[in-house]
């Protein structure tokens, strides 16, 4: 089977979540991967030293640039022509264009799979995690979204793959990219760090989570995250929810400070290697997941932690 | 601009899901049955788009079980919707299949703005808003936390990996919600009352002449695997100790 990954690039690098995706692609068959955007040669060069790789289609066109999804989704169908399965991180940008190339397709997607358990088997999670499906595809072409967190990275070296350039993209005229506002955060990114320390609707204000989670995270040398009603609360914005509706992460450690635990946080967590909970409330539902747990005031406990480290 | 919203009826977010003995599936007998929250959240966009004049007309659609009509169809219209649609069947559709539904209805209906949630908390698959987008050929906002209706252009602000991403959208345009995006009202009881007056149509499936096979055989659903339980440990210099000896502190 041939298989095309999307590649997350930032124009500059290729981002991790793509190396899990080749990982998830080599057990399908053979991988090539599509780098597009606008002045994205040098992705191109590095992607093909990522481990097992074959191909790697370049398409620099300024219509790709932003990864709109109107025009990014013509061209990869453009390419299907030529391969057996298209898969993409299930990230922000490959969630908002894998179905598009799906339905173009005329396939049912496959959404954030956990493991390939055959050239038309997957398994999936449902309902936040609380359930894992084991689904069959009669498709002819797969297209297919993958949880990073599931998957090894491949390795970003070794690898001797050929570019070729993509010709064929073209502007749909029915969307344009107006501006972005990224976070800027001198931490480990969320989705890939080793360690996170993660605060809840507990530290009552956004000068508490500062003072108390971001000291501790930053001895530890961990990425931060949030509950739904930390960000909702305005503590912290909104990409450092981990959850059902936001990101799902497996770190080696999990360390929950003031979270409750209710059963849309643990669909982001409950896969991490072990998970430390902090919270005054013995019977909350987050000390059933927790491998390690201590029952005290946070405000007490968190700054003598991050005193004692 | 006449704005469409889908809806789909879902097992209460607050029910913890239940695996059937057997592995077909999850558990759906006798449990509370909502409409799916980022759904409330886009009927409240299309009705707050309509107090603002920027919307005509808010038409709810809904496929699924004729018990929909009571859970779902009657709180969307409840919430301000104009009229309701119900695309009835017991078959489970997947959302390739609810996309080629959804285009029928777009043809007959002609909305300036498709507002979806940006996926359902059952299947977890954010596709139909973009699927449906690519059998339209009209742009997709997704993720949205910010809409604005002017003319023809909808601007809309998307919750992205990093952060936020603003694209402008030539409409007639695909939009799915975010959580943030507003907070949905209450269906109050005469609203309620009043909703039961509202118009619905009752349409099958065979109505629209769309193939809406299944692609995806489910062969088996398990429970994730249990975490085994943990300690707890006494006070801080215990759970250091701990955390030297999982090696992230030194």
């Amino acid at each position: 089977m041939k298989t095309l990954v999307w590649v997350e690039h930032d124009n500059a690098a290729v981002k991790d979540a793509t190396l899990a995706v080749v990982t998830a692609a080599s057990q399908l068959g053979e991988v090539h991967l599509l780098v597009a955007g606008s002045g994205c040669k040098a992705v191109a060069d590095q992607a093909a030293k990522i481990e097992g790789v074959g191909k790697v289609h370049l398409a620099d066109d300024a219509s790709l640039s932003h990864a709109l999804a109107e025009n990014v989704a013509p061209l990869i169908v453009g390419l299907m022509a030529d391969h057996d399965a298209v898969l993409f991180p299930a990230t922000s940008n490959g969630k908002n264009i894998a179905p598009r190339v799906a339905a173009l397709l005329d396939v049912m997607q496959i959404s954030d799979i956990l493991s390939v358990e055959g050239a038309d088997t997957f398994t999936r999670p449902i309902y936040a995690g609380n359930a894992i499906a084991t689904v069959r595809t009669s498709d002819k072409k797969l297209v297919i979204t993958v949880r990073g967190t599931a998957f090894a990275k491949a390795a970003t070296s070794g690898g001797s793959g050929t570019v070729e350039a993509v010709s064929g993209a073209a502007d749909a005229g029915v969307s344009k990219f107006v501006s972005a506002e990224i976070a800027k955060s001198e931490r480990p990114e969320l989705t890939s760090a080793k360690v996170i320390v993660s605060g809840g609707r507990a530290l009552q204000n956004s000068e508490n989570f500062h003072s108390l989670i971001e000291p501790l995270a930053d001895k530890l040398g961990a990425a931060v995250g949030a509950s739904r009603a930390a960000v909702d609360a305005g503590y912290v914005p909104n990409d450092y929810q981990v959850g059902q509706t936001g990101k799902i992460v497996a770190p080696e450690v999990y360390i929950a400070i003031g979270i409750s635990g209710a059963i849309q946080h643990l669909a982001g967590m409950k896969d991490s290697k072990t998970i430390i909970a902090i919270n005054k409330d013995e019977d909350a539902p987050i000390f059933q997941v927790a491998d390690i747990g201590l029952v005290g005031d946070l405000f007490k406990v968190v700054p003598e932690l991050t005193g004692k480290l | 601009m006449k704005v469409l919203v889908p809806v789909k009826r879902v097992l209460d977010y607050n029910v913890k899901p239940r695996v059937k003995a057997d592995g077909t599936g999850v558990d759906l007998a006798n449990v509370k049955m909502s409409m799916n929250p980022f759904d409330e959240i886009a009927i409240e966009e299309a009705v707050r788009l309509k107090e603002k004049g920027a919307a005509t007309e808010v038409v709810v659609v809904t496929i699924g079980v004729a018990k929909a009509e009571s859970d779902v169809l009657l709180t969307a219209r409840a919430m301000g919707a104009d009229r309701a649609i119900l695309i009835a069947t017991d078959d489970e559709v997947e959302p390739l299949g609810v996309a080629k539904l959804l285009k029928a209805v777009c043809d007959e209906e002609a909305p300036g703005l498709v507002i979806l949630g940006k996926q359902a908390i059952d299947d977890d698959s954010n596709q139909t808003g973009q699927m449906l987008a690519a059998l339209l050929g009209w742009p997709q906002g997704t993720f949205a936390s910010k809409v604005e209706v002017s003319g023809d252009r909808v601007v809309v602000t998307r919750e992205v990996d990093g952060g936020l991403e603003t694209v402008d959208l030539k409409a007639p345009a695909i939009v799915t919600t975010d959580l943030r995006l507003n907070e949905p009202r209450y269906a109050t009881l005469p609203n309620i009352m009043k909703a039961k007056s509202k118009p619905l149509a009752k349409k099958t499936p065979a109505d629209y002449a769309v193939d809406i096979a299944p692609r995806l055989a489910t062969l088996k659903v398990v429970e994730p695997a249990k975490r085994t339980a943990g300690v707890k440990v006494a006070d801080v210099d215990e759970l250091v100790g701990k955390l030297k000896a999982l090696g992230v502190a030194k």
